[in-house]
């Protein structure tokens, strides 16, 4: 599905990423795990396109994105939910919800206000609110929700479970397994290993912009010393 | 009665097409967050275009008429096109109103373009077929285009309000303007948003000038007097509403038809003054929402780095070579220097309010004015020589920028820009109407420098000295805590109130400060001239100045010295050629695009390259990046 | 026992929305209270309002029996109460270490001196609370350049900068690995413990809530709901339905800090 081969990514002299490799495959919640300042978002962020300075390879479905424009990329099929919660502020829920929505697509399943508004009831409640009189909990929400609406075949989640009352982040993870059922991919940054551990099927673990680990759960469970290197728990 | 009636429709009729144009600005700032100065230059091309295509097309009629000024419409919509494609795309990440200089250069460029199309006399156009007689009213002849206008506005109006609150391209749009990059990530490709608002929004303007053939001869000084009012209408309204630019033009346009006959020359600063009053009841113009003030977001600037040991050795033979010029060379160069170092004063001091302070000034000549005007009317009026003369002079702005300020500080981003600007059209309009005291057009003259300062080279001397200083006091002041945090408010206006900072107050006091500075430039400068006239305090000058601190470069604090020695000598060289806006608008064009980040910035860039040549190893780009040196 | 503060039937609306209704709670002397609740419940609004930031519809905040409501927040600041933020606001064309310096010039109330250099003032004092939160390493970077999670940690440092009364801290582990976010609150517990300062804390994280806190309240659609110790919280079936939630995501360290 997403192919990401020898990344490296920098912000004006900062040499970020390091040749970052990993794979996404069909239908499956892949967690990249990292402490503050890894790289999880630079990842995203460059596989998006948003990062000027990059070099190496994004292949979405054997085509290569890299260099290619967000638009582009979004259109492709890849929708992605940044950790800033970057909602406009000065629109109200519904039309924040509006600029997410795109066409169906025929591989993926189509998202509607109804059911979206059944999965953030908040969202209904405050759909004539404008974004920047949400708390930061709705605006998480909000972010998660209007990407949804472009009906994407991948969708890059960073850090969705922060700020989030529990009951939230539960009901995230269900949004997460329903995503898989309905046959989306999921990339999902977290520092949050509880809920990386409820919601994928891998992990990768991101330390100074270099891939240290890939495996299962189970497998890091069984090398703790690799969790406390690289993830600080 | 009647007669009052056929004032105001005449009002109505001329806030139809002043609407045009705002509405036009008000959707490109609104959208792509640049302040557009070029936007008087294409309603005064819709005008001229329309003055062709209607003249030759004549035969047609009404047809005719209406096909000509929709179709120079349209085509000043593709000027306009073609400006963001080639040019505004470009710079959408330099820091924020630097494409207002790229904008300034095409204004230039189409002055010239049209004086040379068109040549420089007025172009009476042709009247509307149909439409060219007048009607009585109450026994009033009203001309029957003034009642169409009066019509086409408010359509106009709903049109465009249409397209924004009900089609998926309005809502796109407002998204654009809070978060272009996010929009982009959302599958909107933003390019096409950006170029479609500037083609509508030049479209606007474009017809706003075509639609005042009938009314008006058509002239090359159509674009500066039409855009000043423009953007104090779309002010009025706030930024980014039509809605509000329309009842802005309303207002102005109407009391001016009534203001005019009490007071003839009121009609000169009474939009400026109009502007100051809602502004200072509304900070965010009569619809405006807070934050529609921002101009785009920029990537944050890097911290200030103390000067480096080479930088300082620079700084200091910089000064050493200006002391020795007057061993080498003759008194007309000395005359240009002096007038570099009052640039380069004038500058700075613009540059801490704006680039250290991130308040806007779109009329910070008002301080060098008063600066320079306190100076000549303490020499006339009570016969004080120049020592005295030239501490006033500074006193005098520096409490004029006491009381400007506290009004603008309550402001922030274009608002602030403008309300100095009003500042500044009131102090002009005043100096320029006083007669009795000021000279009015006249000027005072005969304002010397005392005797022991009367050469050329004495004069150069105290000139360098004071300018050389006052610059120095503002770097100084720029490095110390009150610059700091000043630039902290600039940052974050929250963090800095929750550590415990009165943050319009320490604006207050850098407004103030930065104005006194202004005042001693401008004190120099009526001592070097032996004169002062009220251009000193015109938009023109205010812009000059802004032009010199963002080709610059706003991030760095050498920024306004290098781009006010630089503009200077560019001027002065340039104006003596024929056709020299056109060659100094391709120069700032040349100059915006080859260095987005300003000269400093450009300069730096230049200096890590041949370092990397001379000494290889060392990151060029970090250093680049990284090495602001300030 | 002095009460540091004392909150009084505290009530904000927005337009329609009744933010935060009638909330009234004490917080004495070197005491950390967790101020928990779902997403919208008023928790950042009830914050604004203890210094300064909005103004209560009704209600009384006295800081050691002086009224708060009505002064400013700068004023809020200077008589003792430091505030991190939700979403971060530092100065972002400044060092981290050039953050700090700021807090305390301005502390030290030297912000309209014209010819010190501002970087050299107070260094060592700043240096000092970076190497507390440890972030001494990252002194001399770009605050614009730092990690969020980096941001929040500096954002304390600066809230500890004149060595306040009361500190608030909105959500202030989000973003953060989880054992620094242990740390830091560990580090904060450790200041609380020498008695001196008070904390309320916001935090969606209940592995910090719990391990921390000497009592918690919670508020639900803009009202108290519960009051008590971590246990008492999560035993409550109340809280649990509107809030906990089944605890998959934070029981299994409950024993860890028990
Ligand atoms: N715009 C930027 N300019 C310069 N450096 C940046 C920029 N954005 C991020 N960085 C740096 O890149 C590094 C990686 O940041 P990134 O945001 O990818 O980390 P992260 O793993 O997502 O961390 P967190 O969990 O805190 O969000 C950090 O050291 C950060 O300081
Ligand atoms: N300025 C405002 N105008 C209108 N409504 C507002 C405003 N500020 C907050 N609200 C509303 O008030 C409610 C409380 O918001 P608040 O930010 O206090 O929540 P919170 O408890 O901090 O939530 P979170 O945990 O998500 O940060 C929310 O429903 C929010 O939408
Ligand atoms: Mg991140
Ligand atoms: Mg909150």
């Amino acid at each position: 599905m997403l192919e990401v081969r020898e990344l490296n990514s920098q912000y004006g002299g900062a040499k970020i990423l390091h040749g970052v490799t990993m794979t996404l495959g069909a239908n499956e919640v892949v967690a990249l795990l990292g402490r503050n300042g890894a790289g999880k978002s630079t990842t995203m962020k460059s596989i998006m396109g948003m990062v000027r300075q990059k070099s190496g390879s994004v292949l979405y479905e054997g085509a290569e994105m890299l260099g290619r424009p967000s638009h582009v990329i979004c259109r492709a099929g890849v929708g992605y939910v940044p950790e800033e919660r970057r909602i406009f502020k000065e629109l109200t829920v519904e039309e924040n919800l509006s600029v997410g929505k795109r066409e169906k697509r025929a591989d993926a399943p189509e998202w509607t206000l109804d059911h979206l508004y059944t999965l953030f009831p908040n969202l209904k409640e405050r759909r004539r609110n404008l974004g920047k009189h949400l708390s930061g909990g709705e605006q998480q929400m909000l972010t998660i929700a209007r990407t949804l609406m472009g009906n994407p075949k991948v969708v890059l989640l960073d850090e969705p479970s922060e700020g989030i009352a529990p009951v939230i982040v539960e009901q995230m993870a269900h949004v997460i397994a329903e995503l898989k059922r309905e046959g989306l991919s999921v990339l999902i940054s977290e520092q949050n290993l509880h809920f990386a551990r409820l919601v994928s099927d891998r992990a990768y673990i991101i330390e100074k912009g270099q891939m240290r680990y890939e495996g299962t759960f189970a497998e890091l469970d069984a090398q703790p010393e690799v969790s406390a290197k690289y993830l600080a728990v | 009665m009647g007669f009052y009636l056929a004032q105001l429709l005449t009002g109505l009729a001329n806030a139809s097409s002043l609407f045009l144009i705002a509405c036009g600005l008000s959707i490109i700032f609104g959208v792509t967050r640049i302040v557009n100065f070029a936007h008087g230059s294409f309603y005064m091309l819709g005008a001229y275009l329309s003055y062709t295509l209607v003249t030759h097309l004549s035969a047609l009629g009404a047809l005719g008429f209406w096909g000509g000024v929709l179709v120079s419409a349209l085509l000043v919509g593709v000027i306009g096109l073609l400006v963001e494609v080639l040019i505004l795309r470009r710079i959408y990440r330099a820091p924020e109103l630097f494409q207002l200089v790229a904008t300034f250069g095409i204004l230039l460029i189409i002055e010239d373009a049209a004086l040379a199309i068109w040549g420089a006399q007025d172009l009476l156009g042709p009247r509307a077929p149909g439409l060219s007689k007048a009607v009585r009213i109450l026994g009033e002849p009203i001309p029957q285009y003034d009642l169409a206008l009066i019509v086409i506005g408010p359509v106009v109006l709903g049109l465009i309000w249409l397209i924004f609150h009900r089609t998926r391209w309005g809502v796109l749009v407002r998204a654009a303007t809070q978060d272009r990059e996010m929009v982009g990530a959302l599958g909107v490709n933003q390019a096409l948003l950006f170029s479609s608002a500037f083609f509508l929004g030049s479209v606007m303007a474009g017809l706003g000038g075509a639609l005042q053939i009938p009314r008006e001869a058509v002239n090359l000084n159509m674009d500066l007097s039409v855009i000043g009012d423009a953007f104090v209408v779309v002010v009025i309204g706030g930024m980014g509403s039509v809605t509000g630019a329309f009842i802005a033009a309303v207002l102005i346009s109407v009391l001016n038809a009534f203001a005019v006959l009490v007071f003839p020359q009121i009609s000169l600063v009474l939009p400026f003054i109009v502007m100051a009053l809602v502004l200072v009841v509304r900070p965010y113009g009569l619809l405006g929402k807070p934050g529609s003030e921002k101009g785009a977001p920029a990537d944050p600037e890097a911290p200030l780095r103390p000067l480096n040991p080479a930088g300082r050795l620079a700084m200091g033979a910089v000064v050493v070579i200006l002391a020795l010029v007057p061993l080498v060379s003759a008194d007309f160069t000395m005359i240009l220097l002096v007038d570099v170092l009052i640039a380069v004063l004038f500058a700075a001091s613009l540059h801490f309010i704006m680039g250290t302070g991130g308040m806007i000034s779109f009329g910070h000549a008002a301080y060098f004015g008063v600066g320079a005007y306190a100076a000549a009317l303490v020499v006339k009026w009570l016969g004080l020589s120049m020592v005295p003369a030239m501490i006033v002079a500074p006193v005098a702005s520096g409490l004029a920028a006491l009381v400007f300020g506290w009004f603008c500080v309550r402001l922030s981003g274009v608002y602030l820009g403008m309300l100095t600007l009003a500042a500044a059209q009131i102090v002009w309009g005043v100096t320029f109407q006083w007669q009795d005291v000021t000279g009015g057009d006249d000027g005072i003259i005969g304002v010397w420098p005392a005797k022991w300062a009367s050469s050329e080279t004495a004069y150069f001397y105290l000139a360098l000295v004071l300018c050389a200083g006052g610059v120095w006091l503002l770097r100084r002041a720029a490095h110390a805590p009150f610059g700091y945090m000043l630039r902290g408010i600039r940052d974050s206006e929250i963090r800095a109130e929750a550590i415990g900072v009165d943050t319009r107050f320490h604006q207050w006091m850098a407004f103030t400060f930065a104005g006194t500075l202004a005042g001693l430039a401008g004190v120099v400068s009526a001592f070097a001239k032996g004169s002062v006239f009220p251009d000193v305090l015109n938009i023109s000058s205010s812009i000059d100045a802004l032009i010199m601190v963002l080709l610059g470069g706003i991030h760095t604090l050498l920024g306004p010295l290098l781009g006010a020695s630089v503009f200077v000598l560019i001027e002065s060289w340039v104006t003596r050629l024929e056709y020299w806006r056109f060659i100094f608008g391709l120069i700032i064009l040349g100059v915006v695009l080859i260095a987005p980040d300003g000269l400093a910035g450009a300069l730096s860039r230049l200096l890590a390259f041949l370092k990397a040549r001379i000494r290889p190893g060392t990151d060029t780009k970090k250093e680049a990046l990284h090495g602001q040196r300030s | 026992m002095g009460n540091v503060l004392e909150v009084r039937s505290l009530s904000k609306s927005f337009g329609g929305i009744r933010a935060v209704r009638d909330v009234s709670f004490d917080l004495k002397r070197g005491e950390f209270l967790a101020l928990i609740g779902p997403n919208g419940a008023g928790k950042t609004t009830c914050f604004n309002m203890l210094n300064g930031y909005l103004r209560p519809d009704t209600g009384s905040v006295k800081l050691l029996g002086r009224e708060l409501v009505g002064i400013p927040p700068r004023k809020v600041w200077r008589m003792g109460v430091g505030r991190t933020f939700q979403i971060t606001e530092t100065f972002r064309s400044m060092t981290v270490l050039e953050n700090v310096q700021m807090a305390l010039i301005s502390h030290n109330r030297r912000i309209f001196d014209l010819f010190s250099k501002a970087t050299a003032l107070y260094r060592d004092e700043a240096l000092k609370l970076l190497e507390l939160i440890g972030m001494a390493a990252q002194a001399d970077r770009p605050c614009a350049e730092l990690a969020y999670g980096d941001l929040k940690q500096l954002e304390l440092a600066i809230a500890l900068a004149h060595d306040p009364d009361l500190l608030l801290m909105d959500e202030p582990t989000a973003g953060m690995a989880p054992n620094e976010r242990i740390a830091l609150m560990q580090l904060t517990a450790d200041i609380v413990a020498r008695g001196h300062v008070s904390v309320i804390f916001t935090e969606h994280d209940m592995d910090v809530v719990f391990a921390h806190s000497h009592r918690i309240l919670v508020l639900n659609r803009g009202e108290l709901i519960a009051e008590g110790t971590g246990d008492e919280i999560r035993a409550n079936a109340l809280v649990q339905e509107v809030y906990l939630g089944g605890g998959s995501l934070f029981h299994e360290k409950e024993t860890a800090h028990a």
